[in-house]
């Protein structure tokens, strides 16, 4: 099967400046349906232009990149806008919930745009509630983002990321505004929906999350130095177990001086 | 992204910043209010003058004598004399579609009564002045046509020439005496007041044409013949008709008559309240334009803070047009929803200002239509800047805003 995300030798240099800067310098690379990469780096080591070019939000100076088979260079503004909209799914560090207004119709923004596509407003909203029943959010729908928590936001973002049956799903540091404990309970949702056969792309730099996926990519100075799979994978679910474990210990130990 | 969608979402944004909206829509609303109020403000008194003007009688025709030249110097309309009762004689004989015609000579003079006396003018006139003019008659009669041929020395005097000359006393049937010439008053005129230009209507003693024509100006020209039309639409064609028989009675001089209708006179008084519904019209029009960039200001101010809004819309897929639309539509809303209430309170300014300061105000369709068209084109206007920023964010440049 061909795979989902087929770079070959991609180049981004920017100009706007005096001295034009080479993020992105020749990076070649092929993702598989149903694969879950992580792509780590120190800042500056171009992982975010190699975001925004997977995202089609930019495009390359040189080289090819196809989308599941579209050649990303052919397209204008409006049709890579479509591209977005029918084949990607996008979450945030920040999360970019639109404020007041509820989970559920943050949820159905991305099919408001989608082109032809389900119409009617009740096969809207039914979708957008299978999506957020995906990530353990029913109960919240009609809830505004100030009155969820920082990993409730995050999930309510993967759900919209969901909602139009994207070929891959980025994520640009989905766990870079959340505490460690909240973290793994998003990464458990990236895990359970990889399990499910979506493709998920993510930029971390920090390792242990990076440890939650199956591939890892490290990029330096515009190109990936190194390129892998995952060594001793971590599972949210037993992580979560061991969390509470420990604090169940933590507590025990604490009791004698209460 | 469908259209009533879009409608939606640019909805749900305002609704998100009530007070805000609210806020901007005020200068709309002002605006237009200030132009309903001053519009219905100027109709009225438009109206009002109509009033006026139907009230000296409804589809009355003036012909005016020429101007008169001589060596060169030429004097103003009605300074020759070159209209003659024979003329009135012949529109009254020859027109159609006419119910009166009453040629005018007037001539100032000393009246004396009583023992007193009073300076006044004397109008000589038709029996069919009082009719053309809608002026009743207070107490006794016009004298009619009889009186008219056989030059009689009678007269109908005015209210004010009563109080002067005849106070306390009942003056039908006593003697009024010009340039000694005695004159039994057959009648006493209706209290007209003053006319919009600030003269005593009531200061009159009118005598048959004749008499005065004969006896008292001693002329044989008249100052301007009166003629009252059957019906306000026959009124062009009955001008038309008294042009051509005086053209050809006149036959051989220059032009030497004017033929006016009270439609024209009536427009000339009109002009001064229209002026002054353009001057305040126009002073409301620059508040609208005001609140229409309050409106832009305010849409500025939003595209700004919801940079980030914009960035997330853009990367799931909004092309640059759902964008502008979205926002040229919140922008129209503003304008059109302080349209309306704008209109709201133009008619309840207009209202207020006929309650309590009795000043006339008629709210014209025309003028809510209008205001409703121009709160919308503001909208537009105001709102494209704005909104094409928007549409024209960079979608990354958008996301990484703080």
């Amino acid at each position: 099967m061909a795979p989902v995300v087929q770079i070959q030798n991609i180049h981004k240099v920017y100009d706007s400046g005096e001295v034009p800067v080479h993020a992105v310098r020749g990076v070649s690379l092929d993702i598989q349906k149903g694969e879950f990469v992580a792509l780590m780096g120190a800042s500056g080591s171009g992982k975010s232009t190699l975001m925004n070019l997977l995202g089609c939000l930019d495009r390359p100076t040189k080289g090819v990149y196809k989308l599941d088979g579209i050649d990303v260079a052919q397209l204008d503004k409006n049709e890579l806008a479509d591209l977005r909209n029918q084949k990607l799914g996008f979450v945030f560090q920040g999360f970019n919930l639109l404020a007041r207004t509820t989970a559920l119709e943050n949820v159905e923004l991305p099919m408001l745009y989608g082109r032809h596509r389900r119409v009617s407003g009740s096969a809207i909203r039914e979708r957008a509630m299978h999506c957020l029943d995906m990530v353990g959010l029913t109960d919240r729908a009609d809830h505004f983002p100030n009155q969820l928590s920082g990993g409730q936001q995050q999930r309510v973002a993967i759900a919209r990321g969901l909602v139009n049956e994207p070929q891959v799903l980025l994520a640009d540091e989905p766990t870079g505004n959340l505490d460690s404990r909240t973290s793994i309970e998003v990464m458990g949702v990236f895990q359970q929906l990889n399990d499910l056969g979506i493709t998920i792309v993510m930029v971390t730099h920090e390792l242990d999350i990076a440890r939650y996926c199956k591939r890892n990519l490290i990029l330096r100075d515009g190109v990936v130095v190194r390129d892998e799979p995952t060594e001793f994978r971590l599972n949210a679910a037993e992580e979560r177990l061991k969390m509470g474990e420990a604090e169940v210990a933590a507590k025990l130990t604490a009791a004698p001086f209460a | 992204m469908r259209f009533t969608t879009t409608f939606l979402v640019a909805l749900r944004a305002l609704r998100r910043n009530t007070m805000r909206s609210m806020l901007t829509a005020l200068g709309i609303i002002i605006g237009i209010g200030a132009v309903i109020t001053t519009v219905s403000m100027g109709n009225g008194a438009k109206a009002r003058i109509e009033a006026q003007v139907a009230a000296l009688g409804r589809n009355i025709i003036t012909v005016y004598p020429g101007n008169f030249t001589s060596g060169g110097m030429r004097g103003g309309y009605g300074s020759a004399s070159t209209l003659t009762a024979e003329d009135a004689d012949a529109i009254a004989a020859e027109v159609a579609d006419i119910e009166g015609v009453s040629p005018e000579v007037d001539t100032r003079s000393q009246v004396l009564a009583n023992g007193l006396n009073w300076n006044t003018r004397i109008y000589g006139e038709s029996a069919d002045y009082p009719y053309i003019k809608s002026w009743r008659i207070a107490a006794g009669s016009m004298f009619g046509e009889q009186d008219v041929k056989s030059l009689a020395k009678v007269a109908v005097v005015g209210k004010t020439v009563v109080d002067q000359l005849f106070p306390n006393e009942d003056p039908v049937g006593q003697t009024l005496r010009i340039r000694n010439l005695p004159f039994r008053i057959v009648g006493v005129l209706d209290v007209k007041g003053f006319s919009s230009y600030g003269s005593d209507q009531d200061d009159v003693v009118i005598i048959p044409y004749t008499s005065h024509m004969r006896r008292v100006s001693r002329t044989t020209s008249v100052g301007k013949i009166l003629i009252e039309g059957s019906s306000p639409e026959k009124l062009e064609v009955v001008k038309e008709r008294i042009t051509d028989l005086l053209t050809q009675r006149h036959k051989g001089r220059e032009p030497d008559f004017t033929v006016r209708t009270q439609e024209e006179i009536a427009a000339a008084a009109t002009e001064t309240s229209k002026t002054m519904t353009l001057l305040l019209g126009g002073i409301a029009l620059v508040s609208l334009v005001v609140g229409g960039i309050g409106v832009m200001n305010i849409m500025l101010v939003s595209v700004t803070e919801r940079t980030r809004e914009i960035g997330i819309r853009l990367a799931i897929g909004a092309h640059g047009r759902d964008v502008l639309l979205q926002f040229l539509i919140e922008a129209i809303l503003l304008s059109v929803l302080g349209g309306v209430l704008g209109i709201l309170l133009g008619i309840g300014a207009s209202e207020f200002a006929s309650a309590y300061f009795g000043l006339p105000t008629l709210v014209s369709p025309a003028s809510v239509i209008l205001a409703v068209a121009v709160s919308t084109v503001i909208g537009i206007f105001f709102g494209f800047y704005p909104a094409r920023k928007a549409a024209e964010l960079d979608p990354i440049e958008a996301l990484r805003y703080e």
